[in-house]
């Protein structure tokens, strides 16, 4: 269990948190009492049916909504009670998010997708933004594509800018909503090898998906069902993501 | 986000669309061009009747029958008639701050000479009218006391009736007819050309008074009796005399009003400018209005536009944009759109103005202000009509909104 004592830093610690939706005369229960702690280094999945609540979950973790009840603090920091504008500038500082269907800018250049986060801090001046995109777009391999547009990209490529814009910011923590979801095998597997080098890195990462294969590669699993954790497993014997895109038949147009 | 990185973003989005955003500034274009070419046309037509009746002589006075109109009353006819020949020796017998005077009848209809004919107007006039109007006799001679005294059949023509009627040769010594009376003409006016309302200023016959009076009109009063007082300074102490001269001799005293009405050239361009700039405010107003449907116009296409950049808000809310941020976003977006537009409008109405309406022969004079007054107002536009969709844009949900399809 993950709940034992430990000297880690804490990154993220829910207690209680429900979340309820009010549709017409009727409660939707979303979340029903969800309490975990998520330590820094670690590489959570978080699983479950459709409709079990991961993306509700994740929306809190997040800070793009607050709890009905039950408390969030995300580094050190109490989210509940926090206005709009606080949460804005907490998202912009700790989070990183890798979003489903990549939500680049149109017609912008992979610099200036990976730059937007740091547009709102206004400790970055131009120079400083376009190294640290710089940087980040050499981490997840894309060093020889910064001039490159969004619409004149693989999906595969697509999504590597959106982590690297996901990690220019240097969050305490990189959430991603089915970040494979929308790839072919082959380029799921490249994107969970970058997920397992920053992972190795060092980085926190939380990451919701359908796919139960994808545990494997992780240090924690998270199940959810109806609102509540049913499982919460840690994994002592991590496949190599490397190793697994290796053994895949080439692709072939490669 | 800093403004000129907001500025950076706004530019952007507007140039990346680049059709709708043409579209949605054409009513600004237009609109903008409207109101500087109107308040052009304005200044430019003020201008020039201010000039025009300055060359007309600063010190000219006009003496009409009846009382002041500007109450608006309507006159009965015989009121029209009370500027007799009486009047007019008196005020040159008896003149201390006038100049020159001359009474004035007018007729109109066709002069004949040989085979052509023109249509024009005959001004009865004594020798003096020249020295009032300024206007110079370039070949030939003036009429004379002599030729007024004896009602003589001749006339001094501009330089139309040479063309229409002489086809350009000599007119000297020929013999016109106007309304089946014979005149000689004795001499030929220096060109004016046309003055600011089109009228062709040397489509003119100048006649003795008693000529046109008796022969022609078979009247015996004056439409008018025109003055130059000595100087500009001096033209209310001449109305004051003119005033004295006219009540004594037309018998009315105490509170009777004057049967006759005195109007110095200074009061004219008062009067004028003051028509013309309701003129031009009409004019001005009504190209206003099309501005502000050109800002509902760009209102209509930042509502779509923000709709369409849904997922956009959505993304700029996840990384961290307060709806502050995004609200100014869209804001300048809106300024951008019209402001360009506004420029695009003034360099548009700048270009019409000093080059095409010249080219059809109206006056044009684009005053600097209009220009900016443009320009603040298009800023005032895209704020007034940027601030609803920015709101939209604000107001929106990062989570809804980055799920958006
Ligand atoms: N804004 C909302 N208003 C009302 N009900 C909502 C809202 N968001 C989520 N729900 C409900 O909460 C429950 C959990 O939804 P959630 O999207 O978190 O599920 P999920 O586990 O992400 O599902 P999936 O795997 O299909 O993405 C569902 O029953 C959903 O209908
Ligand atoms: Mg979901």
């Amino acid at each position: 269990m993950a709940e034992e004592k430990d000297s880690r830093k804490v990154v993220i610690e829910l207690q209680d948190v429900k979340r309820y939706f009010q549709v017409g005369s009727e409660t939707v229960k979303a979340l029903r009492g969800v309490s975990f702690k998520i330590y820094e280094g670690e590489f959570v999945t978080i699983q479950g049916t459709s409709g079990s609540g991961k993306s509700t979950l994740l929306n809190q973790l997040g800070c793009l909504d607050t709890p009905t009840s039950g408390e969030y603090i995300l580094d050190g920091t109490p989210v509940r009670r926090m206005s709009k504008n606080q949460r804005a500038k907490l998202r912009n500082r700790k989070i990183g998010f890798v979003f489903q269907n990549y939500n680049l800018l149109a017609k912008t250049t992979a610099v200036e997708n990976v730059e937007l986060p740091l547009m709102y801090n206004n400790k970055y001046n131009a120079k400083q933004r376009r190294e640290a995109a710089i940087k980040a777009l050499q981490a997840v391999g894309l060093g020889d594509r910064l001039e490159h547009k969004s619409n004149q990209m693989s999906g595969g490529q697509m999504q590597r800018v959106a982590i690297a814009r996901a990690l220019v910011n240097n969050p305490a923590v990189l959430l991603a909503d089915e970040a494979t979801g929308n790839l072919d095998t082959h380029t799921s597997f490249e994107m969970l090898v970058l997920f397992q080098e920053l992972y190795k890195k060092g980085h926190t990462i939380i990451f919701v998906t359908h796919n139960p294969e994808i545990a494997e590669y992780a240090s924690r699993n998270i199940n959810l069902r109806d609102g509540k954790i049913r499982e919460d497993t840690i994994n002592t014997n991590i496949k190599s993501a490397a190793e697994a895109l290796a053994a895949l038949p080439k692709p072939q147009d490669d | 986000m800093n403004i000129l990185n907001l500025f950076k973003v706004s530019i952007n989005a507007v140039a990346n669309n680049k059709m709708r955003s043409f579209l949605s500034m054409l009513g600004i274009i237009i609109g903008v061009a409207a109101v500087i070419i109107m308040m052009a046309i304005g200044q430019g037509s003020k201008e020039s009747i201010r000039k025009e009746l300055s060359t007309m002589g600063t010190n000219l006075l006009t003496i009409r029958p009846g009382a002041d109109m500007r109450g608006g009353v309507r006159q009965d006819p015989s009121a029209m008639q009370t500027l007799k020949m009486a009047d007019y020796q008196r005020i040159v017998a008896e003149k201390k701050y006038v100049t020159y005077v001359s009474p004035e009848v007018t007729s109109g209809g066709q002069v004949i000479y040989g085979n052509n004919n023109t249509n024009t107007t005959v001004y009865g006039e004594s020798p003096d009218y020249l020295d009032i109007k300024q206007w110079v006799v370039e070949e030939g001679d003036c009429f004379t006391e002599e030729d007024v005294h004896k009602a003589a059949k001749v006339a001094v023509v501009g330089k139309t009736i040479v063309t229409e009627l002489f086809n350009g040769a000599d007119p000297i010594g020929k013999t016109i007819r106007f309304k089946s009376i014979p005149m000689r003409i004795i001499g030929v006016l220096k060109s004016k050309g046309y003055n600011s309302w089109g009228m062709d200023q040397d489509n003119v016959i100048i006649a003795p008074y008693t000529t046109v009076m008796k022969r022609i009109n078979a009247q015996t009063y004056f439409s008018s009796i025109v003055c130059s007082a000595i100087t500009e300074e001096l033209s209310d102490a001449a109305i004051e005399e003119l005033t004295q001269i006219l009540r004594e001799n037309h018998k009315l005293k105490g509170e009777a009003v004057d049967d006759f009405t005195i109007r110095s050239q200074a009061e004219m361009m008062e009067t004028m400018s003051t028509t013309m700039d309701t003129v031009t405010l009409i004019l001005v107003v009504a190209a206003a209005f099309s501005l502000l449907v050109a800002g509902i116009g760009i209102m209509n296409i930042m509502l779509v536009s923000v709709t369409e950049r849904t997922k956009e808000i959505g993304l700029r809310m996840a990384v961290g944009a307060t709806g502050a941020v995004i609200s100014l976003q869209f804001l300048i977006e809106s300024v951008v759109i019209s402001v360009t537009g506004g420029l695009l409008g003034i360099l548009v109405g700048f270009s019409v103005s000093e080059f095409v309406v010249p080219m059809v022969g109206m006056p044009s004079s684009v005053p600097a202000w209009s220009i900016y007054v443009s320009f603040l107002v298009c800023v005032v536009i895209g704020i007034l009509f940027g601030y609803i969709p920015a709101q939209k844009a604000a107001n929106m949900d990062p989570i809804e909104a980055i799920r958006h399809e």
